[in-house]
């Protein structure tokens, strides 16, 4: 019984260390196919185009819902202490810190990472990776290089957009809605946000899980069973296993970003 | 050398599970050779290791004189520009149109002027008929004609090797026909050497000039299309006349219909 008990631990931790084992070589060997891809831009700008700009308007909406809602929870918070001129400084740092980079990437994982997920599947099942292998083109390079980098170029660009958004709707709500002071709202945010503490940290966050997050979609792709229920599978791990690398992630940056 | 691929005492298993085993076969240059066999039997198999795509636990597959498993990848792409494959459901890209699937490999390994190259792939879709479908995407042609965009996808750069996965699978008799006469004449007209993974007896035998037949990841009879319509082997016998019991049984081995039904006492 313990025997068993304790082979079963040994097969687990071998088989989860084989794994990461195989993830990691897959991250470099995509990596390594990484440069090759540059050569041929117009890939990555049809990707840029199909990640980035296919996203936008989910990523614009959410922006201006929870910049709203921002500026509503603040206010209620802020006024308590007689601190609402504060509120344009708040809704700033909530979103060029954390909010930006961490819920783009979680709307990204699930709008543009299933997608790839799915269409690097179908490839799989069709044969289509196969054809191209046997054309002598490595489908590593030719298909999921460039969507690579499409996603780490759209994602901090998308972020920056959806903390733009964000900080528009903290003012329609906070400014024209309740009536905080318009010079208080923009030069407390102007006074206090840094741009390289505050905008650069979330710019390089955002960079960090579009590395992720398009690294986990095209793995899952690339390695899902080429079945329709395999690729179903994939799709979902993506959503699950993205978020939850964003969020630890996200965590782990944010100690080392911000940790006077 | 006569024989463009050969293999040699090979072996393969997915996991426990063989698939191919003690394994010789030859592929004569200009000639066109059938693998034949049921379903399972490993043809595809032999062709993804004459690809390279899979590795065998022992034996050699060469092509042109070079072992294929032993190649790293820059060779072994190298040498899979000289090989063309037909995939089973034709494998087209389905986010590219007629025109830019027969060129995709143009466009991969030539920096050809882009009129030639469209020249190119219009010559290439006019040798199988479907010059005027070019701009169809694939969703909007038949699973025959994608068949055969495949296939002047595969001899886009007049490739020395041809490789066909059960071409015939599920196309209408026209469509059938049309697809055997396509391969026979390209291989002629190309002068390239052919390798034709089917189980469909009359086309296959019509346009043939060596056949092999596999079964449990063996050979079991080899020889022309006129020995093997002649041959008194069992399996072939079974296979040709499309025969439903044989040496293949009509039952996956396992318990007898009595023991599951627990009739006829116990064991």
């Amino acid at each position: 019984m313990i025997a068993r008990f304790l082979g079963f631990i040994g097969a687990f931790v071998l088989d989860t260390i084989a794994r990461i084992g195989f993830v990691t070589r897959s991250f470099f060997k995509l990596l390594g196919r990484a440069p090759g891809a540059l050569k041929r831009p117009t890939l990555i700008s049809e990707q840029i185009h199909f990640i980035g700009n296919y996203s936008l308007l989910i990523i614009v909406v959410s922006g201006l819902f929870v910049g709203m809602v921002l500026g509503l929870q603040g206010y209620y918070t802020l006024s308590q202490f007689g601190a609402d001129e504060k509120l344009g400084q708040l809704v700033a740092l909530s979103l060029l810190r954390e909010l930006g980079p961490v819920v783009t990437a979680l709307l990204f994982a699930g709008r543009a990472g299933t997608s790839l997920t799915a269409e690097i599947g179908l490839m799989k099942a069709g044969e289509q990776l196969s054809a191209m292998e046997m054309m002598a083109v490595n489908p590593v390079q030719r298909v999921l290089a460039p969507r690579f980098w499409g996603g780490i170029i759209a994602m901090p660009v998308l972020a920056t957009i959806f903390s733009a958004i964000g900080v528009i709707g903290g003012y329609l709500v906070g400014v024209q809605l309740i009536g905080v002071d318009e010079g208080a709202f923009w030069s407390q945010m102007q006074g206090n946000i840094d741009v390289r503490r505050d905008i650069l940290n979330g710019v390089l966050k955002s960079f960090v899980f579009g590395i992720a997050v398009t690294f986990t979609a095209l793995f899952q792709g690339y390695e899902a069973q080429p079945t329709p229920e395999g690729v179903s599978r994939a799709t979902t791990r993506t959503v699950v296993i993205a978020s939850l690398m964003v969020l630890g992630l996200d965590f782990i940056m944010t100690a080392l970003m911000f940790n006077k | 050398m006569s024989n463009l691929v050969e293999i040699r005492d090979l072996h393969f298993s997915y996991g426990d599970r063989p698939i191919l085993s003690n394994l010789s076969m030859d592929f004569p240059r200009g000639k066109l050779i059938a693998v034949m066999g049921g379903s399972g039997s490993g043809k595809t198999t032999v062709l993804r290791l004459i690809g390279g795509q899979i590795r065998p636990q022992r034996g050699t597959v060469s092509v042109n004189g070079e072992i294929v498993h032993r190649l790293d990848t820059e060779n072994l792409y190298r040498l899979r520009r000289k090989m063309g494959m037909l995939f089973q459901f034709g494998a087209l890209f389905t986010d590219l149109t007629v025109f830019e699937n027969v060129a995709f490999p143009l466009r991969e390994h030539t920096d050809i002027p882009e009129e030639l190259l469209r020249d190119l792939v219009l010559m290439r879709l006019n040798a199988v008929g479907l010059r005027n479908a070019a701009q169809l995407k694939p969703n909007e042609i038949s699973g025959g004609m994608a068949r055969r965009v495949a296939l002047a996808r595969a001899i886009a750069l007049d490739p020395e090797l041809i490789m066909y996965d059960e071409p015939f699978a599920g196309l209408d008799p026209i469509s059938m026909g049309v697809t055997a006469n396509l391969i026979r004449n390209l291989n002629d007209t190309l002068g390239s050497t052919s390798i034709l993974v089917s189980h469909d007896v009359n086309e296959t035998f019509s346009i043939a000039d060596y056949v092999y037949f596999l079964s449990g990841g063996k050979i079991v009879a080899q020889g022309t299309p006129a020995e093997m319509r002649a041959s008194d082997d069992p399996y072939v016998k079974q296979f040709v006349n499309a025969e439903p019991d044989g040496p293949v049984p009509f039952h996956y081995p396992g318990k007898s219909l009595a023991e599951d039904l627990g009739l006829g006492g116990k064991q």
